[in-house]
């Protein structure tokens, strides 16, 4: 001891120096804990900004102005206005006129062609659409607005470049030189893709929208939901409420705690197996999907509702039953409203999961290329996820801000339904 | 009468047996309301439940066999020589047959005599519909009479019910273990097809694998091989790479988040990166092809390596920034539960933050994270959208981690998604490497689970 009160010494410095040493490793550790977290945070920042970055241009598609004669004698000769003959009319020769007005000196088969790839292989239906809505418009001349097409579009958005040589690029020079002398009479603009929430997928791009994987997503979750929310809300209180402590409810215990780690594409496997081919449910369609998932979200929804419902203090179901009320009365009038909040949420979460699977349901024929949108149970149908997937593998370059921009929507439903739950969470739970 | 619409008539005559049954009740019970046993209502859910479940219960094992006994029907109708087919020829033809009675598109043309067994199959769907119809309609009605004569004051009304809910709890419990067979019975069904076909020992210690089969018999060397080795060390190798990934960072930002980090801290960058856990998994595959693999390609570029556009490398570290927060949370649990006690014993030792950290609870917790770790290992072998979309397909066995590996998930959906006949070798190889994919997570998860488990235990 008199060694050390006697001042700094070399055993001192020695040990000043370990404890810096140690101090340094100290604060090492600590950066090392720090690091990891900023990484982590960093790959999520990248991720999501790649998604926008790529998907925000999806939102908007590029308009070509043209001059559409309607001529009756092309369309209507006998002036029947009969639908079935409206529909037979050549819309795609009056659009190629009307690029023509702009453009008097094309000729030429090769030149005719490649200008009338400049707008969507769609744009004959908005002019059939026009007219089939309102006859009347035969004999007329009209400004419409109509798709350009995917590789115009990409190139006005710049993901194609101006400075390649001419055979790397999917935009010939007399096709610049074409959209140049449109942007300068104000005849191409980009507008807001409003298509890209009204259609369902197509082979071209510019056309493809994701309605039908929308409806496909919420007719499979509504199948989800009204299986897997009942039949966990009762399997809960069974095995909270009623069940005794035995044998079979430590099996049933174990297995939903299996079941919530079963990877999802053995679910995608067991209804392939039983709902497609034992029982011959129809492919691809959102009943089995929903059934599919409802299984797989089950043990998480029974999981959130099990802790919902202990969550309840004892002296609730005491109180009920000392005023005489039935085990059933006292479950279905005070501990299940109280526990209701939380099995919400613990069900919007599992929900939530449901929309985000995307491999049990390529196990059923999810994956179909569907024109379509869905309009029941048991049509064939795709879903959001799905179409992401589908897309993604698309070879054609529009097909990339498509799938960025599917995902950026689905990242949105997510977060809302995660609001929800958060919300539910906050303004409901209560402490005991 | 569709079953749809059976189903709703069914409820609203429910309903209807509900006010039926109340109104007994009280009918009976006079003025004197004291007088009925239960509350009303329960007489009338009594009633309602007798109408309500005999007849949905036959519906349901209507809708169950009735695809069975057709399916008999209709092949008893067919032809000696068209009986004689394979089986999967055999389901053809009757698809056919059924698809040209519902209108829709056969893949051959039918001649009369199978166009005349259309008709009968499409006869036999509406009388059988009609004919459950009746059934069903007919015990609700009997049922309700039954359910009618027993509402008496006297009748105690309310322990039937109360029993009749209890069952069907019962029921709604045990759905996860008919699950869990379901699973495990359709899996060991299917691969055991295909067993019967291809050797077991084949399959589990093969070094080829290439599922493609011949189509005719004449083809020459496409009989197609199962060792599916190859394809369980690309599962292997793309989970080491994403375990290398996600052990240290979620194992770092777990430490930091429960021992230095401020709750103000804790409390925004938790939730934050627990985003990454709610990202749809198929996000991650796209991001792993659109952006990862490209960079990574380049950088070998410029390295003068050789990576291929579908590395292993690619697929794996996405799948490992998939996982961090799944150990982050888990292992953020686990090291939480160490008694507040040993930090304070080892802080008066003298020991700085980290020397407990690392002597004291890291031993503590050893068990949990160790747990947390085996549940991220059984996920990660379990995933499947983000190799589906950025690992190869072709089965290589390699231990380059720049070269394209396949994955016993990506097997399974190139197997399944291509549209070959169910009954061929390579549809049925799908289900046994599920099952294979099955019994690994589970063993996975038992253990991690039985881990977490003892160890909460030893603590509590």
């Amino acid at each position: 001891m008199t060694d050390v009160l006697a001042g700094r010494s070399l055993t001192d410095d020695v040990a000043i120096a370990h404890l810096n040493k140690r101090h340094r490793r100290e604060r090492r550790f600590k950066y090392y804990g720090l690091a990891a977290i900023v990484a982590a945070l960093a790959v999520l920042v990248v991720l999501l900004s790649t998604i926008v970055g790529t998907g925000y241009t999806a939102f908007q598609q590029t308009y070509i102005k043209v001059e559409i004669a309607f001529a009756a004698d092309e369309i209507d000769p006998q002036g029947t206005r009969d639908p079935d003959v409206l529909r037979q009319a050549n819309y795609t020769a009056m659009l190629r006129q009307g690029l023509m007005n702009y453009f008097p000196d094309v000729s030429g088969r090769q030149q005719r062609r490649e200008l009338s790839r400049m707008l969507s292989s769609g744009a004959d239906i908005t002019l059939l659409r026009m007219i089939l809505a309102d006859p009347d418009l035969i004999d007329t001349t009209q400004t419409v607005w109509v798709k350009a097409g995917a590789d115009i579009d990409s190139f006005n958005k710049g993901q194609i470049p101006r400075d390649v040589p001419e055979d790397e690029r999917k935009v010939s020079d007399q096709q610049i030189i074409w959209f140049d002398a449109l942007v300068a009479r104000g005849a191409l603009e980009k507008r807001l893709n409003w298509n890209f929430f009204t259609t369902a997928d197509s082979r071209e791009p510019e056309q493809a929208g994701i309605l039908g994987a929308l409806m496909g997503s919420l007719l499979t979750l509504i199948v989800t939901l009204l299986l897997s929310f009942p039949i966990a809300v009762m399997a809960a209180v069974y095995l909270e409420e009623y069940a005794p402590k035995n044998r079979i409810t430590d099996l049933i215990e174990v297995n939903i705690n299996n079941l919530a780690a079963v990877p999802s594409i053995v679910f995608g496997l067991l209804g392939l197996a039983v709902f497609l081919n034992f029982f011959e449910l129809p492919r691809s369609a959102p009943l089995v999907g929903g059934m599919v998932l409802a299984l797989m979200t089950l043990p998480t929804i029974i999981i959130a509702a099990r802790a919902a419902l202990k969550a309840v203090p004892p002296s609730i179901r005491e109180a009920a039953l000392g005023m005489g009320a039935s085990p059933l009365q006292t479950v279905t009038h005070h501990v299940l409203p109280l526990a209701m909040p939380g099995i919400l949420t613990g069900t919007i979460i599992g929900m939530a999961q449901a929309l985000g699977e995307t491999a049990p349901l390529l196990m059923i024929g999810m994956v179909a290329f569907i024109v379509d949108v869905p309009g029941g149970f048991t049509d064939a149908a795709t879903v959001l996820p799905v179409q992401v997937y589908l897309w993604a593998d698309a070879p054609e370059r529009g097909f990339v801000e498509r799938t960025s921009a599917a995902i950026m929507v689905l990242l949105a439903f997510l977060i809302a339904m995660n609001i929800l739950a958060v919300f539910l969470r906050k303004r409901f739970e209560r402490r005991w | 009468m569709s079953t749809p619409l059976l189903v709703l008539v069914l409820l609203a005559f429910s309903a209807v047996a509900y006010y039926i049954g109340r109104n007994r009740a009280l009918g009976a019970a006079g003025s004197g309301k004291t007088r009925l046993h239960s509350l009303p209502v329960y007489y009338g859910a009594y009633v309602a439940l007798w109408v309500g479940l005999p007849a949905l219960a036959i519906i349901v094992l209507w809708l169950v066999f009735e695809p069975q006994i057709i399916h008999a029907l209709l092949v008893s109708r067919l032809p000696e020589d068209a009986q004689a087919l394979e089986p999967a020829q055999l389901r053809l033809l009757i698809n056919d047959i059924k698809n040209h009675a519902l209108g829709g598109i056969t893949s051959t043309e039918l001649t009369p005599e199978l166009s005349a067994i259309a008709d009968y199959f499409a006869s036999l769907r509406t009388n059988g519909l009609i004919g459950m119809s009746v059934f069903a309609l007919l015990a609700a009605a009997g049922s309700l009479m039954l359910g009618w004569r027993h509402v008496s004051p006297e009748f105690r009304a309310r322990h039937h019910v109360e029993r009749a809910v209890r069952v069907l709890l019962i029921a709604a419990s045990t759905i996860a273990i008919l699950t869990t067979v379901g699973i495990v019975l359709s899996l060991l069904f299917e691969a055991s097809r295909f067993f019967a076909r291809e050797s077991i020992f084949d399959f589990l210690f093969g070094l080829q694998w290439s599922p493609q089969t011949a189509l005719r018999a004449d083809q020459v060397g496409q009989s197609g091989s199962f060792g599916a080795i190859p394809v369980f060390a690309g599962t292997l190798m793309i989970t080491v790479i994403a375990m290398l990934v996600a052990v240290p960072i979620g194992l770092f930002s777990a430490i930091y988040m429960a021992e230095y980090a401020t709750p103000r801290f804790r409390a925004v960058v938790k939730p934050v990166l627990e985003v990454l856990a709610g990202i749809p998994t198929v996000v991650y595959g796209f991001f792993a092809a659109l952006t990862v693999a490209p960079t990574l390609r380049g950088m070998g570029d410029s390295l003068g390596l050789d990576v291929a556009s579908e590395s292993a490398l690619a697929a794996g570290l996405v799948m490992g920034i998939m996982i961090i927060p799944f150990i982050s949370s888990l292992s953020d649990d686990v090291i939480n539960a160490v008694p507040q006690s040993l930090r304070d014993g080892s802080a008066a030792m003298g020991a700085t933050k980290s020397e407990t950290i690392l002597q004291v609870i890291l031993p503590a917790a050893l068990p949990g994270i160790v747990g947390s770790v085996l549940l991220a290992v059984s996920r990660a072998i379990g995933e499947t959208m983000i190799v589906v979309m950025a690992a190869g397909l072709s089965a290589k066995l390699t231990a380059n981690p720049f070269e394209a590996v396949t994955t016993v998930t990506v097997q399974i959906v190139t197997l399944l998604t291509g549209d070959q006949g169910f009954d061929s070798s390579k549809t049925l190889a799908a289900f046994a490497l599920g099952l294979v994919l099955f019994v690994m997570t589970l063993g996975l998860n038992v253990i991690a689970l039985r881990v977490v488990r003892r160890y909460r235990e030893k603590y509590d």
